[in-house]
């Protein structure tokens, strides 16, 4: 192998000689060191710098920059006045009534209540065909303006005086105010989205109201953000400069990181993180997504709970992520990942509910399956595990794959597939067995929970409990807080009995930049990271 | 002449409408579709995209409806991006990708063609050998194994080039250079054979006996008859690389074409599938086109009009 790089080397050296190459050192790029400028790879070019088009968290990221809606998150994943300067939640938890505070549009316009009005119902317009626009559903007639059945008019957002305005939902929705703080319910200035059309296509008329301002956006390469001297708390914001760079390649965003060119990148290479683990500049933060696969509970020998636990006792999850994974990850013996709060309490959601719902034991996991009638697997039909090709879930797919053929004696198939041929099989539940993520639309349990509603849309693995929806129907009908913890505690031991789905691990995130970068916060959800507060040291 | 280049035309342009026409109908026969994601959308939502994007007509309408806005050169919106436009994304990444390919193709013609001529003249000897072996080797390493390679010796140790990224002539060095790997390569071998076969013609041994010095005869009759496999291979080779590759532009992050070829089939982003294949078909239709009239004005032996096409 090393001759082989050798003599591709030397004849590279030949080709280089040959076209006469520039061969001039570069010299170091970064001089200033105490330049309030941090160079951040998002990861990806942004689909889009509308608020009322973004969905990824690529485009959350630069929304979370650029805009500020009633709340922000803070650094305990707790909303804290953005917009608003104050709230008000009445009792049967319907009727929410922000107090603006006096804020100003990059232009210099006042932020007003209209304009959150606006721009909510401009997400909702159905020649929007917004994909967030389902957001906004809590709100009592979202849904019907939304499908062309009601009235913009009729969308209950008011906007009582020019500070004040008022939301009425549909039905109680804890989350609903953390939601204010996500992307598609940012404000944007009616008078300039009137006026032109387009602006969000360029900086030139791109009007903001958070800590940054767009200055430039080179596609595919840079997005440049400048401070925003208009934003509220402009004296806590240190940055002068914020370069977002759109680079989709790991590897790549490694390579510029070690050459000094970037100061945070967003994942590090797999193959790098042995090496770079111990090194002060890796940071590990929660990410709230769960890697699992769905059990088809409507297809033999699934269908029987004894098979899928056995299935999941004969998993060895530490293996899958110390030699598999390899970045940290949690091995998950629950549905709902670490970094929910719990209430009235502010623990973990999953601390309080303990990650411990079943235990990897073969011994167990091999009288369950002879109960259902296999003894050491004997007469297990062939079944397959589908999964959208990916170096990282078809190694996982192929431990797997060994450890129930070495635990259980079973034998099963493996099967690839393309991306979208993948998404499609899972939608219609042709499958057996089918690897999957899942991550929340919202902080709070619920997210995850309300998947397995019999019915629900993404329930892919067609399992129906009808006490799991009295539990979710209880939580989501109640304006107490600790009822409706305890309901979708109980109902997550429901799904963990009956387990139609094999949680494997919790994600994390991997980050690594300089050691004299402070202040970022990395909320677990909607936005990779929040610079608002992040200095140069 | 004349006649022969309005059949060309007419000719290409059929080939693009059944390009055309083949594609619509094949991308839109695979299962999944721009809006399909692991959480599943709710129907509203699907309702109000699908009519945005007119996916909600039957396909033989928006079939017609799509080949009417591609003779007034419109190729639509993109799924993906929605606020850009199919010719934006192809009007800023073809001058890329474009610039980058010349490049590409400038190394690998020049390189590739003394190197095969070196190894032709010192044919059996160790420097042929040597190219030979080399050319072998460098075809049949892959693009995404060079690639880092080069990145780690000339950016990470050596510090000489950015590892990444587009803007000045520096940042073409390296994806340059891995482009046009394989093609040098290929032109190495190609013009090695073709210049030993010319060199064996009655024609050269005629010129070497009438007098001419052997360095006369190697210039003035065997390269430019050697030539003209190679000429051959420039065509499809110019178009696939002019307009980018997708492995050399995300690992260097260049903001090329190359990239939507790939991704484009992935998001079923249909109109871009549509616009960037009927891009890439009337750039290697022209090519080959310019290719066959330079065959013409090198090669005696070629004749458009008599060739009965």
């Amino acid at each position: 192998m090393s001759y082989r790089k050798l003599m591709a080397l030397s004849l590279i050296l030949l080709f280089m000689l040959l076209s006469g190459c520039n061969m001039t050192p570069n010299q170091k790029t970064d001089t200033e060191k105490t330049a309030q400028v941090i160079r951040y790879n998002l990861g990806a070019e942004p689909e889009s710098l509308d608020p009322a088009r973004m969905t990824g968290m690529v485009e959350g990221t630069v929304a979370n920059a650029l805009f500020e809606g009633l709340v922000r998150y803070d650094a305990t994943n707790q909303p804290q006045p953005g917009m608003a300067a104050e709230w008000d939640i009445s009792d049967d938890g319907l009727v929410y009534t922000f107090r603006l505070r006096d804020a100003k549009w990059s232009n210099g316009d006042p932020v007003t209540a209209e304009d959150f009005r606006f721009s909510w119902l401009r997400v909702l317009n159905p020649d929007m065909a917004s994909d967030y626009a389902y957001q906004l559903y809590y709100i009592k007639g979202a849904v019907e303006y939304n499908s062309g059945r009601g009235k913009a008019e009729d969308v209950a957002v008011r906007a009582k005086d020019s500070h004040t305005l008022e939301v009425t939902l549909k039905a109680p929705a804890r989350q609903f105010l953390g939601l204010t703080a996500f992307q598609t319910l940012m404000p944007l200035n009616r008078k300039v989205v009137e006026a032109y059309p387009d602006w969000y296509e360029s900086p030139q008329n791109y009007v903001g109201n958070g800590p940054f301002l767009l200055e430039k956006w080179e596609h595919k390469q840079k997005i440049t953000l400048v401070k925003n001297p208009a934003y509220w708390d402009a004296a806590n914001v240190k940055l002068d400069k914020l370069e977002m760079y759109l680079l989709e390649d790991d590897n790549t965003a490694y390579a510029m990181y070690k050459t000094g060119r970037l100061d945070f990148v967003e994942r590090t290479p797999v193959q790098e993180i042995p090496l770079k683990k111990n090194d002060p500049d890796f940071h590990i933060f929660p990410d709230l997504a769960t890697e699992f696969y769905w059990f088809n509970t409507q297809r033999e020998p699934l269908d029987n709970p004894k098979v899928r636990k056995a299935l999941a006792m004969s998993v060895d999850r530490g293996a899958i992520v110390e030699n598999v994974t390899q970045a940290g990850e949690k091995p998950a013996y629950a549905w709902v990942p670490f970094g929910f709060t719990d209430e009235p309490s502010t623990v973990d959601f999953r601390e309080a509910g303990g990650n411990s719902y079943f235990t990897e034991d073969v011994e167990a996991a091999r009288r369950l399956l002879e109960e259902a009638g296999y003894p050491g697997g004997k007469g297990f039909p062939r079944l397959t595990l589908q999964f959208n090709s990916n170096e990282r879930h078809r190694k996982t797919a192929e431990a797997i794959q060994e450890m129930w053929r070495q635990n259980l004696g079973i034998e099963i198939v493996l099967a690839p597939k393309e991306w979208q041929v993948y998404l499609e099989d899972q939608a219609t539940m042709n499958f057996d067995i089918s690897r999957s993520g899942w991550g929340p639309d919202y902080l709070d349990p619920m997210t995850f929970m309300d998947v397995f509603v019999s019915d629900g849309s993404n329930n892919n693995a067609g399992w129906s409990n009808p006490r799991y929806d009295r539990l979710i129907a209880e939580a989501n009908g109640t304006g107490d807080s600790s009822r409706r913890m305890k309901a979708m505690h109980e109902a997550e031991a429901i799904l963990m009995e009956d387990m139609p789905l094999m949680p494997i691990y919790f994600y994390v995130n991997d980050n690594l930049f300089r050691e004299n970068i402070k202040g970022i916060i990395v909320p677990p959800f909607g936005t990779y990271a929040d610079f608002r507060n992040a200095y140069v040291e | 002449m004349g006649g022969y280049i309005l059949r060309r035309l007419v000719n290409s342009l059929l080939a693009l409408f059944t390009i055309a026409t083949l594609v619509f109908f094949l991308m839109h026969a695979v299962p999944g579709g721009p809006f399909a994601s692991e959480k599943k959308l709710p129907p509203e939502v699907i309702r109000n995209l699908n009519a945005r994007y007119h996916l909600d007509q039957p396909l033989r309408k928006q079939y017609v409806d799509y080949m009417g806005n591609l003779l007034c050169g419109d190729l639509g919106p993109s799924f993906k991006y929605p606020d850009r436009t199919v010719n934006e994304l192809i009007s800023e990444g073809f001058p890329v990708s474009a610039a980058l390919g010349m490049a590409a193709v400038f190394v690998a013609v020049t390189a590739g063609c003394f190197l095969g001529v070196f190894a032709a003249l010192n044919h059996n000897r160790w420097q042929d050998f040597l190219t030979v072996g080399l050319a072998a080797l460098n075809y049949s390493i892959p693009v995404f194994v060079m690639a880092p390679i080069l990145v780690y010796v000339f950016s990470i140790k050596l510090g000489w080039v950015p590892p990444a990224m587009w803007g000045t002539a520096r940042h073409m060095v390296l994806p340059t250079l891995a482009l046009a790997a394989g093609p040098t390569a290929f032109i190495a071998a190609l013009m090695r054979s073709s210049m030993l076969e010319v060199l064996r013609q009655d024609y050269i041994r005629t010129a070497l006996a009438k007098g001419l010095s052997y360095r006369a005869v190697v210039f003035r009759h065997g390269i430019k008859n050697a030539l003209i496999p190679v000429i051959a291979y420039l065509g499809p080779m110019t178009a696939a690389v002019l307009t980018g590759s997708f492995v050399i532009e995300k690992i260097f992050a260049i903001p090329g074409l190359g990239e939507y070829f790939v991704t484009s089939v992935i998001n079923r982003d249909y109109t871009v599938i549509m616009g960037v294949t009927l891009f890439y078909s009337t750039i290697l239709l022209a090519i080959n086109f310019m290719i066959d009239i330079v065959f013409v004005l090198i090669d005696p032996r070629i004749s458009l009009t008599r060739s009965g096409r």
